[in-house]
């Protein structure tokens, strides 16, 4: 299989850094409107900083893939004495909770890092830089098909999940009369 | 559909439980913007001059400013507003915080309640979801415990909670609205709460904010970014260190307080201590306030980190900001910060405004002393030798109105009505019954005379801003400052300031002239009521120097956020609308010129004469008459005559009084 280039696009996130005004949310949910810009919305950000402020808990932690199944176990981290909720760290759209999904159609959320611009949005309109951007190059299998293609399988294999792949069949039969 | 804004209010009745979703008309943004500016015009049409405080009547607004939830830094802020107890006038305290951004996801704009609860409830908004909940369990709760409380039985982690304490619950008359690092303080709306049994508000939002003209609303945006960028790079040379940068007063992040200490007045607002900030103070208090604050932090979508987690000894966590840390300390004569760290604790879960509270306590202080309180009003309290001890023991009484606190609780105005026998003479720091910051200077400081008598927010913390507090020493530092100044309305305030000098012909009192005066406060109080209606943080833009949000710029973002098409001029106008309807509001309450003084003590040099003209020239500048009432023809050229009716129909404005008269009333 070819091989073809690859920009390994990386955020660090200093989360010490972080006083928690949530901007990243802002940014990124304007960028990801449709239109561009159109609205904004930090429920449907890809990235989210989890705040626990009593127990100094600022965490900016990005959409990572999207998974049918919830863990079957659970942890829960205590680092430097502060206890971090259990899936605190988790990137996942998963169906133990209602983050990473669209808030109308329950559809998963993934960073796509801004794709298109010199940095993620994100890293741009955090001030405090807690985040910072980074690209390295790899040599990877050409990839098959596109990333539209993926996008739409995700969508429709976690509609499937959860309404079930007949429902989701009989959605689709109906809107295709209707048109 | 609706840019900026929702369109929607909540209106709940609590008296029957009644919860209605209404539109509003695309119009009043138009006249009024948002925030303070539709929620005056809320307050003029449906709340007669009659109603009290504590009358069913009284509503209570939750407001957000029209550019919360929009992509705008530091737009944060939630505008609360009723009748106060204390002023009887009709208040607007604000807070930054989470809260409005999260009622506008959910659909709102502002939140008005009406009527009184029969028992104790909060209120659930989750976008279309809105429940009055049962409160009973909660009553008694810390207003920042509960917010944890409320969040955990919702299981809504990510709920913003406004919440009261047991001052709010018993009514005191400096109760707040505590809101994660923020609160809501001045005047008694945690009363307010309390009276109408609301312990809190709780809100979640997941729909969108829609603007306008998104790509050109971000291009704005980067403009703005680039200057706080520069602007905190770049601290204004040649002013105090907590005057040199943006945000609200950098407080937790800032440990030399020899000006705080020096220039503020310790007690009941009465002694300066020159000398105090030693090398062991500074080297102590440094030590404390470092140990206490374990992460800065900022409210929403702000690049500053103006508050503080606060983790002291082995008392629960809170959260602070600006000057709190001094004001108990200050007030009770204690020389350590740790007794700051530890009291502010404890306010805020009572939830007690953090500058009029320790003044009342140290109100009546003086009053034990001086005999006009007795040992028996102190009986349990400490003996006087532990200052520490006896303003807990105060604060204890305030909150819960035991004993003498049940008259404290009133603020110093009106407990010194009730205790009598001289007390009037200690309740020294008020303004229109309201405690002030505890400031006494020496030389009459005319723009600070006409800000403290004559601004509606009663509160000079946040009246002051753009114009710096005192002139520059060196006609060259003043050039140097007026070089890069992008901020200003006009050119000739470069002159003003440059010609402004420290002693002299050109200094105060006599300097900037009554007329100068008059546009440089005209400047400072229209930059905060754009703020105010906005959403702003005052630390963004009208109360700090060379800000990044000023009369030049806002106009623009509003245009490119809402779809409205305005000018700096139509903005002044629409602020300038507002901002005499909230003036006829309380004049129809029975506020005005007699009303307007600073208190006698807080010059010691004062001008008597001077101060009558620089009143008259403002209130004339202001298109008001000799009374400071708003005439007929300023009134008209605002879209205000039915405002003018109103007010000739109960003789408070005469047939045909204007300008004439005024000049009259000066010849």
């Amino acid at each position: 299989m070819a091989k073809v280039r690859k920009i390994i696009k990386n955020i660090k996130v200093d989360a010490d850094r972080c006083n928690g005004c949530r901007g990243c949310e802002i940014a990124c949910s304007a960028f990801h409107a449709e239109p561009k810009y159109s609205s904004v919305n930090p429920a449907r950000s890809r990235i989210r900083v989890i705040t626990h402020r009593l127990r100094d808990i600022w965490l900016p932690v990005f959409a990572g893939g999207y998974t049918p199944t919830e863990c079957a176990g659970r942890d829960i981290y205590t680092i430097d004495g502060k206890e971090y909720d259990e899936c605190g760290f988790c990137r996942a759209a998963c169906p133990s909770r209602d983050m990473f999904k669209e808030p109308d159609s329950g559809l998963p959320l993934k960073c796509d890092m801004c794709e298109g611009e010199d940095e993620p949005l994100c890293v741009k309109w955090c001030l405090t830089d807690v985040l910072v951007y980074e690209e390295r190059e790899v040599w990877v299998d050409e990839e098959t098909e596109g990333r539209k293609q993926e996008e739409l399988d995700i969508g429709l294999e976690s509609l499937a999940d959860k309404y079930g792949l007949d429902r989701l069949k009989d959605a689709m039969a109906r809107m295709t009369t209707k048109e | 559909m609706r840019y900026a804004e929702m369109g929607y209010h909540l209106e709940i009745d609590l008296a029957t439980g009644n919860v209605e979703k209404v539109e509003t008309d695309p119009k009043l943004t138009e006249l009024h913007l948002g925030g303070l500016g539709t929620s005056v015009k809320q307050h003029w049409d449906r709340v007669p001059p009659e109603v009290k405080p504590f009358d069913d009547e009284n509503i209570l607004i939750f407001s957000t400013g029209l550019l919360n939830g929009t992509p705008a830094f530091s737009a944060n802020r939630t505008v609360v507003s009723f009748i106060s107890p204390q002023s009887e006038l009709l208040a607007y305290p604000m807070m930054g915080g989470f809260w409005s951004a999260e009622l506008k996801h959910a659909g709102y704009d502002k939140i008005i309640f009406s009527n009184k609860s029969p028992d104790w409830v909060y209120l659930w908004v989750k976008n279309d979801k809105v429940e009055i909940r049962d409160a009973r369990h909660l009553k008694g709760k810390g207003a920042l415990e509960v917010q944890d409380l409320i969040r955990d039985e919702l299981n809504e982690p990510n709920a913003q909670v406004a919440a009261i304490g047991l001052a709010g619950e018993n009514r005191c008359f400096t109760a707040s609205i505590e809101q994660g690092r923020s609160s809501a303080s001045r005047l008694g709306g945690g009363a307010i709460m309390g009276d109408k049994k609301i312990k809190a508000v709780a809100v979640r939002g997941t729909g969108d904010v829609h603007l306008a003209d998104g790509a050109r609303f971000f291009e704005l945006l980067q403009e703005v970014k680039e200057y706080i960028n520069f602007r905190n790079a770049n601290p204004i040379p040649d002013v105090m260190t907590i005057l040199s940068g943006i945000g609200s007063p950098q407080e937790m992040v800032h440990t030399d307080e020899k000006w705080h200490s020096e220039s503020f007045a310790w007690g009941n607002a009465r002694n300066r201590r020159k000398g105090f900030w030693t090398e062991d103070i500074e080297k102590s208090w440094t030590r404390t306030q470092l140990s206490a604050i374990k992460r800065l932090i900022s409210c929403y979508n702000c690049p500053q980190s103006c508050g503080a987690l606060i983790s002291f000894e082995n008392l629960p966590r809170y959260m602070m900001k600006c000057f709190s840390k001094l004001t108990y300390g200050m007030a009770a004569y204690v020389d350590n910060l740790d007794f700051g760290f530890k009291i502010v604790q404890r306010a805020q879960e009572y939830g007690v405004d953090g500058f009029s509270t320790p003044q009342i306590l140290a109100f009546a202080v003086e009053l034990k002393e001086n005999g006009i309180l007795t040992d028996k009003d102190f009986e349990g309290c400490p003996p006087d030798e532990d200052k520490e001890g006896r303003f807990f023991w105060l604060l204890d009484r305030l909150a819960h109105r035991e004993g003498i606190g049940d008259i404290l609780a009133d603020g110093t105005y009106w407990a010194a009505k009730r205790i009598g026998n001289g007390a009037e003479e200690y309740a020294h720091n008020n303004i229109k019954k309201h405690e002030q910051v505890p400031i006494k200077l020496g030389m009459l400081d005319p723009l600070y005379y006409l800000m403290y008598a004559t601004n509606e927010k009663i509160s000079i913390t946040q009246i002051e801003g753009n114009w710096p507090q005192a002139p520059f020493p060196m006609r060259e530092q003043r050039e140097g400052f007026v070089k890069d100044w992008p901020q200003l309305p006009d050119e000739k305030f470069k002159q003003y300031f440059i010609d402004w000098e420290l002693r002299g012909d050109n200094s105060i009192p006599h300097f900037p002239t009554p007329p100068m005066c008059s546009e440089i406060v005209d400047w400072m109080e229209m930059l905060h009521n754009i703020d105010d209606a906005l959403g702003l943080c005052a630390g963004m833009a009208s109360f700090c120097l060379k800000p990044p949000y000023h009369i030049n710029n806002y106009h623009k973002l509003i245009s490119a956020a809402t779809g409205m098409d305005i000018d700096r001029d139509e903005l002044k106008r629409k602020v300038n609308r507002s901002r005499n309807l909230h003036r006829a509001l309380n004049n129809r309450r029975g506020m005005s010129r007699k009303d307007e003084k600073p208190p006698k003590d807080h010059w010691r040099y004062r001008f008597p004469e001077l101060e009558e003209e620089l009143l008259t020239t403002y209130y004339t500048y202001k298109g008001w008459n000799y009374d400071g009432i708003p005439t007929r023809e300023r009134l008209h050229e605002l879209d205000l005559d039915y405002v003018a009716d109103d007010l000739e129909q109960r003789g408070i404005l005469k047939d045909g009084q204007g300008q004439k008269d005024h000049q009259e009333h000066q010849g």
